[in-house]
């Protein structure tokens, strides 16, 4: 039932960019992002396309399994093509009474669409090739300088890392509890929304009164663990810059310059 | 110094608005180094207060806890009391902290401020210890009951402790996985001279042990060699505990006028006992 | 209440390439008013196959049929089954939600669309059937209760559906040797007083052995063996040993004690029963 739900969607494989350091591939992540805002016209896309194709196919993950991540927000993308269609005005090529389609309008929807697009599938590159534990790890390191400023970047680091862990935990534990609740004849499945609404209280409660439970005696094998904040703690995976990642450095860079150069052509 | 633990007539009360209660009632206890220690009664006999006292997470309202050498209420210690004396406990679920087997492994040597090539080798030596280095890249939660706490025994080898303190850790398991984790409990008692307190309920546990203690109410009220606790079948029923399934046929079998010892814990030393008759 | 089981088979993640039979063609039958423990380690289908039971979990194929009544018909109410079959979970006391222990117990029985004085009269005999004393637990909240008392409120929550067969999956996990005999005792009460079918899965083979009129061993999805207690763990200890199950150690005490050649019977399951058979092998012995 619930189990099935994958966090994250990691996908594991041995690939260059797999092994790339996670603040990398964060920053690249960042960089890229800038990049799509910065882009004013169509031609430049191409750049941005055969740049994430060719990433793409370092990171040996099938096209396939990329798309599908795209699916989720089509509707999402298909609402801002329809409001940018129907609401730009500009000169007008069809008219339905009040509304009309303009071609300004036409170009800014697939404008927004061809970024909105390149975005999701960048952006999932990253989790994509980023386990969780990497991810969190890499922002803690990026943000460490913010420590200086009284940020708690150890401890959210830890909250988000301690999230990942028990979330497929409490999924396993919301299905048993349904199921015992169903077997006292709580109706999860009823058309009735106000009905299903009151059902979730049988639920709801055990859940929380589980995670807190469970929450107190984390805490305490943690502390009986020697867990003391981030003071005086080390990493058993210290991040090493290796060469790639340095070449990957010089090619964001390289690419951003081209990126805005664009903007000037 | 031979003891590594030294629990010297303590007392400890739970307060709350409304009430008082005496969890543990003037209690000694003195464990040596490299001893098995098991220590049983049922629920709500003061023995997990007791545990959660040796390792610091409770201190004692009355009377002292030394452990290795240091005053539990040292408050500057108490990183080192954790260190020397580490502890497992009941739920495998809940003392698990990362998305990783070996990431958790490494979560105690990385309190401890360790170089990372150091809790590298750490923690490869304690999965091997273990029996789950094959597992290091696991996610924790597709693990069975017994391999997740064999996981949370490697975190806690890792820390290099003297002594373990083992929190009714098979209770939640079933009967494969306890054998699984008594079996590792054992290993690293014998052959990495670790010492063990292991509380439990279940009496086939306590067979192996060098010292069987029992408690009830907050007290001791017996303690000896399996053979010499287990041989007051009446006293251990009373309490509503179990007794090995052969002690009680060897005493029902003496009552009888049968020649045989009254205190027989298993089914082997059961076979010799009447093949010498 | 007969229960019949007929070539039930349930897949997990079925279409899936990680698909797996849980249930494998299984058919059996348990007769009204039997008290059967089920037997097998985890992961060998006992849990599926309860969720079967109540209905929870649909078959991939095959059907169940509760006293003659189809529970595994598409478009059943399931309310209906509700009111034949209950199940405890197991640790049954982290379903409790409840602000009253007797609002709680009441949950199942509302449900089932019962009159409010038909539901109090239910959770009243429930709440005594389980030892629990009405008036001092009925106001109080179940989180302040202890581990066992919560556990009995649980078992009170399904025991007031009144259901005609009764299943609980290891009622007794992480409770010590006290409360597991207090668990047992009720259930046995249970069985003998209102008539209930049992079903009871458990990992110890010596209260099943005390217990259980019926013995159902189940292995990777299939029935391995089905009988007596005494003709299961008797015929079979070489294959429930292979299946990684134990037999009751007056069994083993008999074999092992065969194998150096005195005379026993191998029919002992229990403690009073191997004392017998020894005293009688050891007399006779001593009159050669």
């Amino acid at each position: 039932m619930l189990k099935d739900i994958t966090i994250g969607q990691y996908y594991p494989s041995d690939s260059v960019i797999h092994k790339l350091d996670s603040r990398m591939k964060l920053i690249a992540t960042f960089i890229f992002m800038i990049s799509l805002f910065i882009i004013n016209k169509f031609w430049p896309y191409f750049i941005v396309l055969v740049f994430m194709v060719g990433i793409i196919k370092m990171s040996k993950i099938p096209m396939k399994y990329i798309f599908k991540g795209i699916k989720p927000l089509r509707w999402i993308i298909l609402f801002t093509f329809v409001i940018n269609i129907f609401f730009l005005p500009g000169d007008v090529i069809w008219s339905f009474g009040f509304m009309n389609i303009t071609r300004q309008g036409i170009e800014q929807a697939v404008f927004m669409a061809i970024r909105l697009i390149l975005l999701v599938v960048g952006t999932s590159l990253l989790t994509l090739t980023t386990s969780p534990i990497e991810l969190t790890d890499g922002i803690e390191r990026l943000l460490n300088p913010l420590k200086k400023v009284g940020l708690p970047v150890h401890e959210l680091a830890m909250m988000m890392t301690i999230a990942l862990r028990f979330i497929p935990t409490l999924l396993d534990e919301t299905d048993k509890i349904m199921k015992a609740q169903m077997s006292r004849g709580a109706d999860f499945e009823s058309k009735n929304i106000i009905n299903r609404a009151k059902n979730l209280v049988p639920l709801l409660v055990p859940l929380f009164v589980s995670a807190f439970r469970r929450a107190d005696e984390l805490a305490m094998a943690m502390e009986a663990r020697c867990y003391r904040g981030g003071y005086n703690r080390t990493k058993m995976k210290e991040a090493l810059m290796t060469r790639n990642d340095y070449i990957s450095c010089v090619i964001q860079i390289v690419y951003l310059g081209i990126i805005i150069s664009t903007r000037f052509i | 110094m031979d003891n590594i633990v030294e629990v010297n007539n303590i007392s400890f009360e739970y307060i709350t608005e409304e009430s008082k209660f005496k969890a543990i009632d003037r209690l000694s206890l003195n464990v040596s180094q490299g001893e098995f220690l098991v220590i049983i009664g049922h629920n709500g006999s003061g023995k997990s207060t007791l545990s959660k006292n040796l390792n610091a997470i409770l201190l004692p309202s009355e009377g002292d806890i030394i452990i290795d050498g240091i005053n539990t209420k040292d408050e500057e210690n108490v990183w080192n009391i954790r260190q020397t004396a580490g502890m497992v406990f009941q739920n495998p679920d809940n003392q698990i902290v990362a998305t990783v087997v070996e990431e958790d492994v490494a979560f105690g040597p990385e309190n401890l401020g360790l170089e990372s090539k150091e809790i590298r080798k750490r923690v490869d030596e304690s999965l091997k210890s273990v029996g789950i280095y094959e597992l290091r890249d696991r996610q924790p939660h597709l693990l069975s009951g017994g391999q997740k706490q064999r996981v949370a025994i490697a975190g806690i080898i890792a820390m290099k402790p003297k002594c373990i303190i083992f929190d009714e850790a098979t209770a939640m398991l079933d009967p494969s996985g306890r054998k699984e984790v008594m079996k590792t409990i054992k290993r690293l008692n014998k052959k990495e001279n670790i010492t063990t307190i292991h509380i439990t309920h279940f009496m086939e546990e306590a067979v192996e042990a060098d010292r069987v203690v029992v408690m009830e109410k907050g007290r001791k009220i017996l303690e000896g060699t399996p053979k010499e606790v287990f041989s007051n079948i009446d006293k251990l029923k009373k309490i509503g505990l179990d007794v090995p399934c052969m002690t009680e046929l060897s005493s029902e079998l003496k009552k009888e006028g049968l020649n045989i010892e009254s205190n027989i814990l298993t089914v082997d030393e059961m076979v010799m006992e009447l093949c010498q008759l | 209440m007969s229960i019949i089981v007929k070539n039930l088979t349930h897949i997990y993640n079925e279409d899936m390439p990680f698909a797996s039979k849980a249930l494998d063609d299984i058919s059996f039958e348990i007769k009204d008013r039997d008290f059967v423990g089920l037997i097998g380690h985890t992961g060998s289908g006992k849990s599926t196959l309860i969720q079967h039971l109540n209905g929870i979990l649909k078959p991939a194929s095959g059907e169940i049929f509760i006293n003659g009544f189809n529970i595994t018909n598409e478009n059943l109410n399931l309310t209906e089954i509700r009111k034949r079959v209950g199940v405890v979970f197991q640790y049954p006391e982290y379903q409790l939600f409840e602000e009253t222990v007797a609002k709680d117990i009441a949950f199942g029985p509302y449900n089932l669309g019962l009159e409010a004085n038909e539901v109090d009269k239910r959770v009243k005999t429930s709440m005594e059937s389980v030892g629990l004393h009405y008036d001092e637990f009925k106001d109080k909240s179940p989180f302040e209760l202890s581990g066992g008392q919560k556990r009995r409120v649980a078992i009170a929550g399904v025991i007031a559906m009144e259901p005609e067969v009764l299943i609980l999956d290891e009622p007794t996990a992480g409770l010590d040797p006290g409360g597991r005999d207090e668990i047992f005792g009720l259930i046995k009460k249970l069985h003998e007083n209102h008539n209930m079918t049992i079903i009871l899965s458990s990992h110890s083979m010596d209260d099943m052995a005390k217990m259980a009129k019926t013995i159902i061993v189940m292995n990777k999805g299939k029935i391995e063996f089905m009988g007596s207690p005494r003709s299961v763990f008797k015929d079979n200890v070489k294959r429930l040993k292979e299946i990684g199950l134990d037999v009751p150690q007056p069994l083993e005490l008999a074999i092992k004690l065969r194998d150096k050649g005195f005379d026993i019977s191998q029919d002992i399951i229990t403690v009073e029963e191997a004392k017998q058979e020894i005293l009688k092998v050891m007399r006779g012995r001593k009159k050669c």
